[in-house]
């Protein structure tokens, strides 16, 4: 056992490649990932998209068992705020995440390992950071430890 | 409804340590309604509580179960099977759902997932008044429909106390004078008049104060049984 196990470090030499799942708005997010590929920007391949008709459908419950199934991280991506196809589905977004976050704290997962991002459907760049930046902060972190039994 | 929230995740954790089978029971009315304890929540805890034992390294087995009403016998029998074969029932109702557990499966561990608050109502969304205080007789119709026991902070049945200032109670500046409420109610209706009967003190024999209550409606009754001979049959657990 190397030193950074035992005293339960992340080896972030390793090459660990976080899973992560991120819940895109129709409207936005998953437009501007589309368009991201259609710019052929270069954004880590850990992310996984999930297509919603509106971050205001993210419930507590999906992002707690996407963690439960072993995602490392968990992304979710609206449309900036003011301007949600549905009045204020990212505004209702935002609150549950910030809710779930407490509850990865308390079980202790930790909140960082959830994000909640806005962009707009033209930002196919902002995607692709927030990918590049989400999948680093998760490398950091390490792997879940619901993956490793730890 | 009955408003309830739930314990927090350490205690919880806690609490079920020991076991290694835990049910985790939800229950569809009063205590749904106030997002604390339905089939959602059920889903979230006992999720919450799966993840936190893959972190920590414990062998433990979470299972979920909602019905429609935890006071009823009728939907808990539905649940038997469950119930029989976990270590511990974590009951996300009211507290009288774990209890109606305990009443008709009294070899089964129940512990309690919620701390039951006040009878209430949503006021709106996320928000949660206290309305009643289940005193056994009501005063409503001498208070203009606002009652003084519980939204009162001093239950005061003559009120306002010295301690009402621009319609805010001394005891915190958040809480509305309940008999300033009732005042301006009473004013609205043109029965100001109320306001100087003077209620003569409170009967409070019929609330809790007069130990557990009991209520017996002959005319719905199904079998004559005596009423010591029923519940000599819920303790020995039989259907």
């Amino acid at each position: 056992m190397t030193e950074a196990q035992e005293k339960n470090i992340p080896d972030v030499s390793s090459d660990f490649e976080p899973k992560i799942v991120a819940f895109c708005c129709h409207y936005c997010s998953y437009a501007a990932a589309d368009l991201a590929g259609s710019m052929r920007l270069d954004y880590p391949t850990n992310i996984k998209i999930l297509k919603i008709p509106c971050t205001g459908k993210v419930d507590v419950l999906y992002l707690l068992r996407a963690f439960e199934d072993g995602a490392d991280g968990v992304i979710v991506a609206g449309c900036e705020e003011g301007t949600c196809h549905f009045i204020n589905g990212n505004i209702k977004a935002k609150k549950k995440v910030k809710y779930t976050k407490k509850i990865l704290d308390d079980i202790g997962l930790g909140g960082d390992r959830l994000e909640m991002y806005n962009l707009s459907a033209a930002m196919g760049q902002k995607f692709a950071d927030l990918a590049k930046e989400m999948t680093e902060r998760i490398k950091k972190l390490g792997p879940s430890p619901v993956n490793s039994g730890a | 409804m009955i408003v309830g929230e739930q314990k927090p995740i350490e205690e919880i954790s806690k609490m079920i340590a020991e076991y290694k089978t835990v049910l985790v029971m939800g229950c569809n009315t009063c205590i749904a309604v106030c997002h604390a304890g339905g089939e959602k929540e059920v889903g979230i805890l006992a999720s919450a509580l799966r993840i936190k034992n893959k972190v920590e390294g414990r062998e433990q087995n979470i299972e979920e179960a909602s019905m429609e009403r935890q006071c009823e016998r009728e939907f808990v029998d539905e649940l038997a099977d469950k119930i029989k074969e976990a270590d511990c029932v974590l009951s996300l109702a009211c507290g009288v759902g774990p209890q109606t557990i305990v009443e008709f499966y009294p070899d089964t561990i129940v512990l309690p997932g919620i701390n039951t608050t006040f009878y209430g109502m949503p006021k709106e969304q996320g928000f949660f008044v206290e309305f009643c205080g289940g005193c056994g007789n009501c005063v409503l119709d001498m208070t203009a429909g606002i009652c003084p026991i519980v939204r009162c902070s001093k239950s005061m049945l003559n009120g306002p106390c010295g301690g009402s200032q621009e319609g805010r109670c001394e005891v915190n500046k958040d809480i509305d004078c309940g008999w300033q409420l009732i005042h301006d109610r009473l004013k609205a209706q043109g029965k100001l008049d109320f306001m100087d009967e003077i209620l003569p003190p409170k009967d409070w024999s019929p609330a809790r104060h007069g130990g557990p209550r009991k209520m017996v409606r002959e005319d719905l009754k199904i079998d004559e049984k005596p009423e010591d001979e029923i519940e000599g049959i819920t303790k020995e657990g039989e259907k």
